[in-house]
């Protein structure tokens, strides 16, 4: 069936770019074997696959950074390449948005958009008014407006993500990848990009997204092609497809989306807070949780739940209300404080908040809770501290070399293991998760949910804080929805249909 | 749309105006000798040659990198340029300023090769060139200074000269005019050129400028060779301002000129800083050290008040562009 869909673009659409037996093996590690790949003009194409399945190789081969091994070939429309590097590559029109978008913060939108033009090491006159320009432009035929003069770092990461968009089309592009660029953005921000990514298509560029959000993947394109572990399981059309499906494909198992709610009502409540009130961030927020409970807090980027988590974990101070943990009021001067009560807190952003990168494994378990692994005369006593990191290596299931080795060796899911163990050592009452799946791929998510139940069960009261509405719904207990600042509803999974939760929270 | 934009004056150069404004609006009430134009002429004598290597690490600071070891790399051109002036027999000024502009060039390429090539950062690179650099200088001239320049190097060729009531000659030099050549210069390759552009785009984000294709060796040496070329130049203007070649004459400048920047608006770490701001951040510690020489106060507090100024100055700045506030708000949001 994919053989005949492909014919069918083909036939309609000229390719444009054509891979055939890419294999790719770095030291002893086959990233990929033996993958084609292809895709036509004005057609938008998905890339699925988890971490390390082979798509980023892919990419950096197309763009020329990799080179492929043995007799792979390249054909760009239609003829044949010969060794490519990253300047032919966007000689030929390849262009990359990367996830971190690699933009100038300090230059202005305009500098940036049209940075194309300081290329070179020749002397030239950097000619503000040619850059306005280009830049406008390039935002007239995607019918946005920019500041053109602001610097990029004042700019929203929405906004940004244009700035991006602009940079890459300024140059013409002929084909466009575009990798998770939908990652911190809010629904409507994303439904935005996703207009522009259909524009592109119609002028006849060839758009390859890489998103791991796959009701996105499965909206926007029109073929998706799934990697997995560095080979290519095959070309599918997007219409039909279910998300279901895909993960199946993407992982090679399956995943039940089942409602795991459970009443919790008789349990004792661990968190209460009473009218809590921060100015500007959020009002009048009473709420509990109970022991073992998991309660989903979601709602719109921007509704305060992140700011709520910030006073509850100390961070911050509220100007009015009150919180009790445990049914003893709760007033922390600091993040130490709340630590020490027995709350603990997993950002959002965990790679830069959540772990000290070049930091070993065990030392990033134990960072919390340094006191109680200290021996006689205040050192550290190597036994505990083992003893400490074997055990919750081994509970979460933490794929590791060695304890020693530096967090970032891992894989994203088995970090976001790392820091969900390093809070755990703290053996808390409360454990508040901050958008805990973001930029995991499916088969950690499962994971990770997982490992939240079987907390749950044991008894730890649990506040799941997400925008992703199906993760909130199959996995909480107890849903509640903030907006502005205020908590507007109360769901209960099983009581509700999910279409209920998503139509009130994007209302 | 059209119009031309004209050089934004950012926080941190609005900012240095109105204290250098107050700064000389006290001093000249409470000396009777500051405005005068002995005195100012004076001041732009003395701080023409520390205004030629502002401008010149400015270069580097804006691509990310650092270097301390220009100021001795300047007192190593004095010397090598005495000697070739010398075996050439005698040379001229145009020798003298293409000697010393190639040497301070290939000193900066020294560093920029070290940095790029064997991928070590800059201020690990610079601190050793600079022990290098000295003990290289201290070695061969045994810390012996230089008196027998040609004539043409001790001439004081005087742009322009006027008599003040007392009687005396008030005058401006030949470094000053180099030092306007050389800002000039120095502004155009940094906020005119592709290449300035090139050089902020990789202070600011090193890798979006290697995906983006700039080519980041050719920009290294730019910058560090830029920087060389300004310290040979200004070493060649501080001898015959001096009328000798010290050897240790310019040790220690280096953090004197660095703060300056910094004062000026440049950021460690790159991405940020102007030309204007570094000329304004060298004016202000030039202002304060001469106003307090006049105040009577004692030379042995000048270095004291100086990094005062510095710190209060850059608390300031920060504090106004909301910094320590806005990134904690970046972080939450």
């Amino acid at each position: 069936m994919s053989d005949a869909i492909r014919l069918q673009t083909a036939a309609a659409r000229p390719l444009v770019l054509q891979l055939k037996g890419i294999s790719k093996s770095f030291g002893g590690v086959q990233a990929l074997w033996d993958v084609d790949f292809e895709i036509a003009e004005g057609e938008i194409c998905c890339l699925a696959g988890e971490n390390g399945s082979g798509k980023s190789t892919l990419i950096k081969i197309i763009t020329g950074v990799h080179r492929p091994d043995g007799d792979a070939e390249i054909l760009f429309g239609g003829r044949r390449l010969g060794a490519l590097t990253p300047v032919t590559a966007r000689q030929l029109g390849v262009q990359v948005i990367w996830q971190d978008l690699s933009l100038f913060p300090h230059l202005t939108v305009a500098e940036n958009i049209a940075f194309e033009q300081n290329l070179g090491h020749r002397p030239r006159w950097a000619r503000r008014g040619a850059f306005r320009a280009v830049a406008q432009r390039v935002l007239d035929r995607l019918g946005l407006r920019l500041p053109l003069d602001t610097p990029v770092m004042d700019l929203a990461i929405a906004q940004r993500q244009v700035v991006a968009i602009c940079r890459a089309l300024a140059t013409d592009p002929k084909v466009l990848f575009m990798d998770e660029p939908t990652a911190s953005l809010t629904k409507a921000e994303t439904d935005a990009l996703l207009d522009v990514v259909r524009k592109l298509a119609r002028d006849g560029i060839a758009v390859v997204f890489v998103s791991h959000r796959l009701a996105e993947v499965l909206e926007i394109s029109e073929r998706v092609t799934v990697l997995r572990d560095g080979t290519k399981v095959g070309d599918f059309d997007s219409e039909g497809m279910t998300q279901r499906r895909l993960t199946e494909l993407m992982t090679g198992a399956t995943f039940d989306d089942e409602v795991h709610a459970r009443d919790r009502h008789d349990a004792p409540i661990v968190l209460q807070t009473d009218g809590l009130t921060r100015r500007g961030e959020y009002e009048d927020v009473s709420i509990t949780i109970r022991q073992g409970e998991v309660l989903g807090l979601t709602g719109l980027l921007g509704a305060g739940r992140t700011e709520l988590a910030a006073t509850l974990f100390g961070l911050t101070l509220p100007d009015l209300g009150s919180f009790s943990l445990g049914g003893q009021r709760m007033s922390f001067a600091s993040n130490r404080d709340a630590i020490e009560a027995g709350i603990s807190y997993v950002p959002e952003d965990r790679l830069s908040l959540g772990l000290v990168q070049p930091q070993s494994i065990a030392d990033n378990i134990v960072a919390p809770v340094l006191k109680r692994i200290m021996g006689t005369g205040g050192l550290i006593d190597r036994g505990t501290k083992d003893r400490l990191v074997g055990h919750w290596i081994d509970r979460l299931a933490i794929k590791v070399g060695k304890p020693d080795d530096a967090v970032s060796t891992l894989s994203g899911g088995n970090q976001q293991r790392v820091v969900l163990a390093k809070w755990l050592a703290t053996e808390p009452k409360l454990m508040i998760l901050d958008a805990p799946t973001v930029g995991v791929d499916v088969g950690a998510r499962a994971a990770i949910f997982e490992i939240v139940r079987g907390l749950a069960e044991a008894g730890m009261a649990i506040l799941l804080i997400s925008d992703e509405i199906p993760e909130v719904y199959f996995n909480t207990d107890r849903v509640l929805h903030m907006r502005d600042g205020r908590i507007v509803g109360e769901y209960r999974p099983r009581e509700t249909l999910m279409t209920a939760l998503e139509a009130a929270v994007h209302a | 749309m059209r119009e031309q934009r004209l050089p934004a004056i950012r926080g941190t150069e609005a900012w240095l105006i109105v204290v250098i404004a107050l700064m000389v609006l006290f001093l000249g009430l409470a000396t009777d000798t500051f405005l005068t134009v002995s005195n100012l002429f004076n001041l732009l004598n003395v701080s023409a040659i520390n205004l030629i290597f502002a401008v010149g690490l400015l270069a580097v600071l804006v691509a990310g990198g650092i270097d301390i070891s220009f100021a001795v790399a300047a007192s190593v051109v004095q010397y090598l340029t005495a000697l070739a002036v010398e075996q050439l027999g005698g040379g001229s000024w145009a020798l003298g300023f293409a000697l010393a502009a190639g040497f301070g060039f290939c000193l900066g390429a020294i560093n920029a090769g070290l940095i790029h090539y064997f991928r070590i950062i800059s201020i690990v690179v610079t601190i050793a060139t600079f022990n290098v650099f000295f003990g290289f200088l201290m070695f061969f001239t045994r810390g012996v200074s230089i008196y027998d320049l040609p004539d043409w190097w001790l001439d004081r060729v005087i742009l322009f000269e006027t008599q003040t009531a007392s009687g005396l000659f008030a005058e401006i030099r030949l470094p000053v005019a180099v030092m306007a050549v050389m800002v000039l210069l120095s502004w155009v390759l940094i906020h005119r050129l592709n290449i300035g552009r090139q050089l902020y785009a990789l202070g600011d984000n090193p890798d979006g400028a290697r995906r983006i294709g700039i080519n980041i060796a050719a920009m290294h040496f730019v910058a560090y060779g830029w920087l060389g070329i300004c310290a040979g130049i200004g070493g060649l203007m501080q001898a015959n301002y001096v009328q000798e070649v010290v050897p240790n004459a310019l040790y220690g400048r280096e953090l004197e000129v660095l703060a300056a920047v910094v004062l000026g608006g440049a950021r460690l770490g790159g991405g940020r800083g102007t030309v204007l701001g570094a000329v304004l951040g060298v004016a202000l510690i030039t202002i304060t050290s001469n106003g307090l020489n006049l105040l009577g106060v004692t030379p042995y507090a000048f270095q004291m008040v100086i990094g005062l100024v510095i710190l209060v100055a850059i608390i300031a700045t920060n504090l106004q562009s909301s910094g320590l506030l806005g990134q904690r708000r970046r972080v939450r949001s």
